[in-house]
């Protein structure tokens, strides 16, 4: 293995040992509590669209928001200052703890504050900075970066926070419980936040019509920062200024329930700063509030930091719209493995990171971790405000590929068949490109089979192209599924209908028995199918960041389909993350008229099985299971669509008894389990869906999967066979 | 306000763990007597004819609110649907008051119970722009997971206990 990629290696492999756990039982309990509170909503999907709305309004007409926001805040009394960069708001944030000669500034948890580092410029100023948010604090006195965008100490347990709190406390009793440490950390932090200057916030949410600003918090602690110190400085990104108080009503309803899953936090503070309440005065403890002079001063440092820039990138501009919730992260499974110090750049983490890293930070920053979005999409129905993240993700990936030159690309240049410049990593290109490595594969076949696996070649793989020597390779096969398809005649005299079975890489090229069976089912149901030569779908140079490679096979499959289509065939796709192409990623590639034809004729493989069953055809031309134990993984994209229960309501209606797994993710994800720095991380997150395979309900199932990727994974991680559920209901002759 | 929006509360209040009971202007005292242990800060309350007790400080000093057991307010709104009051900011200490006691009492009138989020939203714009600059939307008592299990009183009240006043 390379270097840097063992180095990568090694650092996952150490915090999967070190901070996985914690990490892993959190974010799984956050995720699950989504699920279970966004029930209790109305409607959920309308709420978000209405949510997206109010942000993409907002973004547009941000420079106008902004000067209304001025007039309100200074008509109420407070300080506007818009800062350029981290440098430029520290300053001004400075000069004003140093106006009220300030010794201590007190500080509610705040991302943006994060960003800009706020801490360390007071403290060289001599101005001691407190962290109350108890999470933050924990960090503080342990000097460690946040793993988390919402739980920032999600990554220490119980037991090291004891640890922490009593070597660098020593109190009388050691602490313990959970209770212990959360009342002992409530006594040290009151009494710091009654002796301070000033308080320091960050801001979830600005109104322009009053300069009413929200705080989503659970302690109170953003309560007493606020109102204890006479003096206020809500430190934000330019991003948070939305029009009205009355458009905060969705952000509320959503923000917990999409987070930490909580109906809603505990204290949801709307300040209008400077606020009516009476300072609290410890210095003074015996003068009744009634008697206390109030005399509030507050500073709203908006921070635009690369967000301007962001707003006018028609790819980044959606990043805007991210109310860091934290969802995109708690449902990531590879987040829930290695959590925010793998998934992470300078200051955020996670699903959305990698854009707002790529906007604040620059594309550096971003690159480090950027790898580790498999583009699964299950973040996608998670984000409240409805962002495409794993496109965000391509995108910069993309530029990242861009950016990096390496000596070697007159070499590679000329020799890769796709559109990309150089600077694209020769690990990236093999398999962007897999499409040319399976059709070499199968002429050569077996021969190439029995060459790949061979020692010495498995090993200059995986020098040159960084795949993991312990991963097994595909199996490619001599007569492809269009080969087979072409030496054959149809059988279907009285066709209801005609489909185009499309000849995915993998079905054509490696898996064809499931394409075979595809074939074979279909036809028994009194479908005419044609197997047509059409391109790949563009999904595996998706993936690498190769977004011009990509856009050239959509244009070229949608050139081969497009006369099966006007001609009303259906397309029927057996590889879920091929129709997830079709179905949304092709809408950025091709024009609006073409995207819908292509997105509308196309099917799921077995959701077209049960739209024929359902329409009537015969049930009985299929293989029945007479209550065949079947354990059943569906794939990522193929929920995201919301197409899982097709499959297991066909697989029932026939007669199986179907366990379907409710694991999220089977870890692999196409190439990335192949990657050898990858590799090891892919089998930890598998492990569960393996754990969920082997209990003793269901060790003795049938295992069958949707993804060509979830298949592999299985069959590494089991001593099963696994197959693909069309290839159970086929005829099997 | 209609009995199913109040019941709803209710429910939501239970399934938050936060105590409520009901009481007329008059049984006011007899309620805080039962459910407010002293020593109680307080606000007096905006209602006509209804007075918090002699033994509730409303006007507390620093030193008051720090060893205050229980802080007693009034709520501008309930919210049915999450179990949520507003306890809106005044120059006479509401927010402190219901911060610092481990035990805030918030008293509400029954009148002003909100079904959900679009009309206590309504209220809060119109609140903002022509009265108060500020309000809290409070669900439950302060709460934490930072320490590795869930512990309520992090930084604000331990507990909370609505009165509901049926005028
Ligand atoms: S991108 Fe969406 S899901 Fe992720 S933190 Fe932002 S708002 Fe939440």
């Amino acid at each position: 293995m390379s270097k840097a990629r063992e180095a990568k290696a090694a650092k996952i492999r150490q915090l999967m040992e070190t901070e996985g756990d914690a990490v892993g039982t959190s974010t799984r309990g956050f995720n699950e509590g989504r699920y279970e509170s966004v029930q209790s909503l109305d409607d959920y999907e309308g709420l978000k669209s209405e949510a997206r709305a109010i942000k993409e309004d907002a973004i547009e007409r941000l420079p106008e928001l902004i000067d209304q926001l001025r007039e309100t805040v200074e008509s109420n009394g407070g300080t506007l200052y818009i800062a350029d960069d981290a440098a430029d708001a520290n300053r001004y944030v400075r000069e004003v703890c140093e106006d009220k000669e300030a010794e201590r500034v007190v500080k509610s948890k705040s991302m943006t504050s994060e960003e800009i580092e706020v801490n360390e410029d007071l403290e060289a100023a001599d101005i001691d900075v407190v962290e109350t948010d108890l999470g933050e604090w924990v960090l503080q006195v342990a000097d460690e970066s946040p793993s988390h965008i919402v739980a920032p100490a999600i990554h220490k347990s119980r037991d090291a926070i004891a640890d922490l709190f009593n070597e660098t406390f020593e109190p009388d009793e050691p602490l313990e419980t959970a209770e212990e440490l959360t009342m002992f950390a409530r006594e040290q932090l009151g009494d710091l936040i009654e002796g301070a200057d000033v308080g320091m916030t960050g801001a979830n949410f600005i109104t322009a019509d009053t300069g009413t600003m929200a705080l989503v918090t659970s302690e109170g602690n953003a309560r007493k920062t606020a109102v204890v110190p006479d003096t206020h400085v809500a430190v934000a990104g330019v991003e948070k200024v939305i029009p009205t108080v009355e458009d905060l009503r969705p952000f509320v309803e959503l923000i917990g329930k999409s987070g930490t899953g909580q109906d809603i936090t505990s204290y949801i503070s709307l300040l209008t700063p400077p606020v009516e309440s009476p300072t609290v005065d410890f210095d003074a403890p015996d003068t009744p509030l009634s008697e206390t002079e109030t005399d509030r001063d507050f500073h709203l440092v908006l921070i635009d930091n690369g967000r301007f820039d962001m707003r006018e990138d028609d790819q980044l501009r959606e990043t805007l719209y991210c109310i860091r919730c934290s969802a995109c992260s708690n449902v990531c499974a590879n987040f829930q493995h290695v959590g925010g110090h793998a998934f992470g750049g300078e200051t955020y983490s996670g699903g959305i990171g990698t854009g707002w890293e790529a906007g604040v930070e620059g594309l550096d920053s971003a690159a480090e971790f950027n790898d580790l979005c498999t583009g699964c999409s299950r973040c996608t129905t998670a984000c409240p405000v409805e962002i495409d993240i794993p496109w965000i993700n391509t995108v910069v990936r993309d530029r990242v590929n861009r950016g990096e030159v390496s000596e070697l690309d007159w070499l590679v240049e000329g020799l890769t068949p796709d559109e990309e410049p150089g600077g694209v990593s020769l690990q990236k290109r093999f398999f962007g490109n897999f499409e040319t490595a399976a059709k070499v594969g199968s002429f050569f076949a077996p021969v190439s089979n029995w060459a790949a696996g061979l020692g010495v070649s498995r090993d200059l793989m995986e020098r040159f192209l960084g795949i993991d020597a312990r991963r097994e390779l595909p199996e490619f096969q001599r007569e492809t599924l269009k080969d087979w398809f072409e030496s054959r005649t149809s059988r279907v005299d009285d066709p209801v209908r005609t489909a185009v079975l499309y000849p995915d890489v993998y079905t054509n090229h490696v898996q064809v028995e499931r394409g075979k069976a595809a074939v074979r089912a279909l036809e028994a149901l009194g479908v005419d199918v044609v197997v047509p030569d059409v391109r790949s779908s563009g999904r595996a140079p998706l993936s690498q960041g190769m977004i011009a490679t990509a856009e050239d096979h959509a244009h070229d499959v949608y050139a081969g389909l497009a006369e099966h289509i006007d001609d009303g065939r259906d397309i029927v796709v057996i590889e879920p993350s091929d129709l997830a192409m079709f179905q949304s990623e092709y809408e950025k590639f091709l024009p609006e008229k073409s995207f819908e034809r292509i997105s509308e004729a196309s099917y799921e493989v077995m959701e077209y099985v049960f739209g024929l069953l359902d329409n009537g055809a015969d049930a009985d031309a299929l293989s029945a299971g007479a209550g065949e134990e079947i354990a059943y993984h569906s794939h990522c994209q193929q929920r995201t669509l919301g197409l899982e229960g097709h499959t297991e309501a066909v697989l029932s209606d026939l007669g199986y008894d179907v366990a379907t797994s409710d694991v999220e993710c089977c870890g692999m994800a196409g190439s990335f389990g192949y990657k050898s720095e990858y590799y090891e991380l892919s089998v930890d997150v598998g492990s569960e869906l393996r754990g969920q395979f082997q209990t003793d309900e269901n060790r003795d199932r049938t295992v069958v999967a949707s993804g060509t990727s979830c298949l592999e994974q299985l069959d590494s991680l089991l001593s099963r066979p696994t197959q693909h559920p069309i290839q159970l209901v086929a005829p099997r002759r | 306000m209609s009995t199913g929006t109040v019941a709803t509360f209710e429910d939501s209040l239970e399934r938050l763990e936060v105590g409520w009971t009901h009481a007329s202007p008059d049984g006011l005292a007899d309620v805080l007597e039962e459910h407010c242990p002293e020593p109680a800060v307080g606000v007096e309350l905006p209602y006509d004819g209804v007075d918090l007790p002699d033994w509730v400080n409303t006007d507390p000093t620093p030193a008051d609110l720090r060893g205050a057991n229980a802080g007693v307010t009034a709520a501008g709104l309930g919210i049915a649907d999450y179990g949520s009051v507003v306890v809106q900011g005044t120059p006479d200490g509401i927010e402190p008051v219901s911060l610092f006691g481990d035990l805030h009492i918030a008293v509400l009138r029954r009148s002003d119970i909100v079904p959900g989020m679009p009309e206590a939203f309504d209220w809060l714009g119109e609140e903002f722009r022509t009265g108060h600059s500020s309000a809290i939307i409070a669900t439950g008592p302060s709460a934490t997971a930072d320490m590795g299990a869930l512990v309520k009183g992090a930084h604000g009240p331990k507990d909370v206990h609505v009165v509901i006043l049926d005028e």
